[in-house]
């Protein structure tokens, strides 16, 4: 598959800021963005793409009452899975909650198979049983696609231990939003992720607003990167709409974390530009912020931009890539509309071994 | 090629909407995420996004339109290079709006409040043990049968309205009398609650008293248990129950054990409320009901009404009730109408069940949104010659055995109806006191109606499998009349 994520051997050749983080310190994100050379900037447009056109497409069959239930899009902040993707290497685990499609495509994951799981039918990742917010895949080391707010932030210190246990030398990527980090279990997992050393990088998908509650309605501190400083875990606040200040951050983050030196902050100041779920009031912002954010920072727009003037690409090659994108995403949702739903048999399946 | 736009389904339980607002006009140029137009349902006012690129060459359906339903072409887009005349030509003549909302399924919407009570054989008078002693140190607390119909005085007017709206005017009119009422939750003062329970109270009682929480449930039930010590009398609302049991240990370790552990000394005047059980097509986590795991500790009241009066008259009591409650809703019920009693301060006393619809022939005992398929299943039978009587419990804890029982002691047979899951659910409870205090008047085994034994699945179709049906229902009465 031509435009779908790859994690393996895209990792080193930017050229990160390499600037060391002291423990407990808090620091800006870099002043001067690393650049990308060409190949870098290609495949994160591919892969930011896909995820784009894939969710409007959940949107589109969402209208028609193909999806059901909730049905969280990641437009908007498609930059942050795809530069953190980029410093991954094979065996690195990857944990979010129920805004998840992105994450998923980002793993590698089919996108037919994720599609097919919106549409609750068999050939989904979860077999139809789990829905838009639960999905999950042991082969791409992604491990949900959780339904409750900051429930990942234990599981996903959870897969740490395991590395740590094991000394396999991977590395969790534990994701939640702005919302999650108020949740009590989140600062009982950084306490135990920095009193044993803990290979995760916590990375807070900061969009503003957690349903209807901006921020600053919620959270006594609104810098979250400085949410463990009392124990210890030094943290960094990203500009999360420009995939390559997202990719130094990660590499960082990743190589701390793998060292021994315990757990990493990032805060990802990203936006959603769509409803928190489908049914959403947009009364508690005004279209002109979610326009500006569109107009202004777009993470694709970005990346278009350094590809159409940097590296001379030509429109046509742009859409070339774009038909190629849209391809698999609509053989996503033929499949996804086709495919049967699951033999009544299985609803009795899968309890217990 | 023309593309039609059609009217979005935004929610879960959306089948139609209106059409409150294009923002676009025909002729005019759209890309991808712009708005075209506001829709508006029970619950919010949603935005409609173009998904593609075009020319809008027609509206199909104007501002203002009513009862739109869902996947009705609303207009026609012209695609890149294509012309817009042709499109709005080959548009589909305008669907006719989708006909009136049926009306919320409860059949017996008009015998409410009127049906009589039912006066079953030599249990009436002071002097008459209805039931027998029981057997086993028993959990009988009450030993009166309770007259719901005199909940309601005879010739009161009633008015019809939603589930919503009656808990909102309950924790409304019980603000207004105690300044000690508040309310908290998440979403529940600017947004005006996730599922507009808490419609208006913002505006009503200010921020002090409607205070949004982050998401913190265990922090934020601990926080009003921890109030409710000193005598405020927190109203904590989850946003469904699912997330609750994030909370559940100051639920239960906290609020439900605290007088016991001091003595008597102090308690917690609380209500834990919140839509509980599944809605539709959230899967797993987010659709389970939690009545059999509340009704199991002691020191909790549990509540599950089904109807809008009896959301209302519950809620007040357990407002003013001094220990914890649990109220337990259902998102389903909330859009559906009832009659509820116009009175200034009606309210239906916590631990009592209503017989719903009288019979002879076979009991089925029911709550919250199992009524659905209870009564759906005595109209059923009723055709086949079956009179089926209906209890709605109402309260699960305390649970009034001595309904249960007396209607038993008539009929002989006993099927229950949950949406929870069979293992210790609120149907093993009713079978085992059946038992207990009825054994020698059964003719045949209860039967339990439940969910099933599984998780919820997300799938349309397993989903379906998963809940309990009226054709179950039907089939478990007729069993136990062995026809
Ligand atoms: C424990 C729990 N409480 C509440 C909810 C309902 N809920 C789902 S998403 C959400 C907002 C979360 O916001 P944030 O963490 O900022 O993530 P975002 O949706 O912005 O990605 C809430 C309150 C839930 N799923 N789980
Ligand atoms: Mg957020």
């Amino acid at each position: 598959m031509a435009v779908a994520a790859r994690k393996a051997g895209r990792a080193g050749s930017g050229a990160a800021n390499k600037s060391t983080s002291t423990k407990g310190q808090v620091r800006k994100a870099a002043p001067n963005t690393p650049q990308f050379d060409k190949d870098q900037d290609l495949s994160a447009y591919n892969d930011m793409l896909l995820i784009r056109r894939f969710e409007e497409k959940s949107g589109q069959m969402y209208g028609m009452g193909l999806i059901g239930g909730f049905c969280h899009l990641y437009i908007g902040q498609e930059a942050v899975v795809v530069g953190m993707q980029m410093a991954t290497r094979e065996g690195d685990q990857v944990i979010t909650g129920y805004r998840d499609h992105g994450h998923m495509l980002a793993c590698g994951m089919d996108p037919k198979g994720v599609m097919a799981e919106l549409t609750g039918r068999r050939g989904g990742l979860s077999k139809g049983k789990g829905g838009s917010m639960h999905m999950f895949s042991k082969e791409k080391h992604f491990y949900g696609g959780h339904g409750i707010v900051g429930a990942q932030v234990s599981l996903g210190t959870g897969l740490a231990f395991a590395n740590h246990y094991r000394e396999n030398g991977n590395v969790s990527l534990t994701y939640f939003g702005d919302g999650a980090a108020n949740q009590g279990q989140v600062y009982e997992s950084f306490n135990m992720a920095a009193l044993w050393k803990l290979p995760v990088v916590y990375i807070i998908e900061n969009n503003r607003y957690a349903m209807g509650t901006a921020v600053t309605r919620a959270s006594a501190q609104t810098d979250f990167s400085k949410r463990g400083v009392s124990f210890g875990i030094p943290g960094e606040q990203v500009d999360g709409m420009d995939v390559r200040a997202v990719y130094a951050a990660a590499q960082r983050a990743i190589e701390h974390a793998r060292t021994g030196k315990g757990p990493y902050i990032l805060e990802m100041q990203t936006y959603r530009y769509r409803g928190h779920s489908m049914s959403d009031p947009a009364k508690y912002r005004t279209k002109d912020e979610v326009a500006r954010m569109r107009e202004e920072h777009d993470p694709i727009e970005q990346v278009r931009r350094r590809l159409l003037e940097g590296w001379k690409l030509s429109e046509d090659e742009l859409k070339a890539i774009d038909s190629r994108v849209r391809e698999i995403v609509n053989e996503a949702a033929e499949f996804a509309t086709h495919d049967p739903e699951p033999d009544p048999s299985e609803l009795y399946t899968d309890i217990l071994l | 090629m023309a593309i039609d736009i059609l009217m979005p389904a935004l929610s879960p339980t959306m089948e139609q909407g209106k059409l409150a607002k294009w923002l676009k006009k025909e002729g005019d140029k759209v890309k991808p995420g712009d708005v075209l137009a506001e829709i508006e349902t029970d619950k919010a006012t949603m935005e409609v996004e173009a998904i593609d690129e075009g020319v809008l060459a027609k509206i199909l359906v104007s501002d203002g339109t009513d009862n739109v339903a869902v996947n009705t072409p609303i207009a026609v887009l012209a695609g890149e290079g294509e012309d817009v005349s042709a499109a709005a030509s080959s548009a589909r003549a305008p669907a006719a709006p989708a006909p009136e909302a049926q009306p919320a399924p409860t059949p017996d919407m008009q015998a409410e409040g009127l049906a009589q009570r039912p006066a079953p054989d030599g249990i009436q008078g002071t002097d008459v043990t209805p039931v027998a002693e029981p057997a086993a140190p028993a959990v009988i607390t009450n030993r009166t049968t309770h007259d719901a119909m005199a909940e309601i005085p005879e010739g009161t007017e009633m008015v019809t309205m939603t589930v919503r709206e009656a808990l909102r005017d309950a924790m409304a009119e019980e603000m207004r009398k105690d300044g000690n009422v508040f309310v908290m939750g998440e979403e529940v003062a600017e947004y005006q609650g996730a599922y507009k329970v808490t419609q208006g109270l913002l505006q009503e009682f200010g921020p002090k008293r409607v205070v949004d929480t982050p998401i913190t449930e265990h922090g934020f039930a601990g926080v009003g248990v921890g109030a409710a010590f000193t005598g405020l009398r927190p109203i904590v609302e989850f946003m469904t129950f699912n997330f609750a049991m994030q909370a559940i240990d100051q639920i239960i370790n906290s609020a439900a054990k605290t007088l016991y552990m001091s003595g008597g000394q102090l308690g917690a005047p609380i209500v834990f409320r919140g839509p509980n059980g599944a809605a539709a097509r959230v899967a797993a986590q987010h659709s389970q009901d939690f009545s059999a795991w509340y009704s199991n500790v002691p020191g909790l009241k549990v509540i599950a009404p089904y109807s809008a009066s009896d959301a209302k008259g519950l809620l007040k009591s357990a407002i003013r009730d001094p220990n914890p409650v649990i109220f337990l809703e259902n998102e389903i019920l909330y859009g559906q109408s009832f009659p509820v009693p116009k009175l200034d301060d009606f309210t239906v006393p916590i631990g009592k069940a209503r017989i719903h619809r009288e019979g002879k022939d076979v009991t089925i005992v029911s709550f919250s949104i199992g009524m659905t398929y209870a009564l759906k299943a005595a109209q059923e039978l009723e055709k086949e010659g079956i009179q089926a009587e209906v209890i709605d419990l109402r309260t699960i804890r305390p649970m009034d055995t001595d309904t249960i029982v007396a209607s038993v002691m008539k009929t002989g047979r006993c099927v229950t109806v949950e949406e929870g899951y069979p293992q210790s659910g609120v149907g093993a409870e009713i079978a085992a006191r059946i038992m207990e205090h009825a054994f020698d008047y059964l003719d045949a085994p209860v039967i339990r109606v439940t969910g099933k034994d599984v998780p919820m699945p997300y799938a349309a179709n397993l989903e379906k499998l998963a809940l309990p049906t009226v054709a179950e229902v039907v089939q478990a009465a007729k069993a136990v009349c062995y026809r």
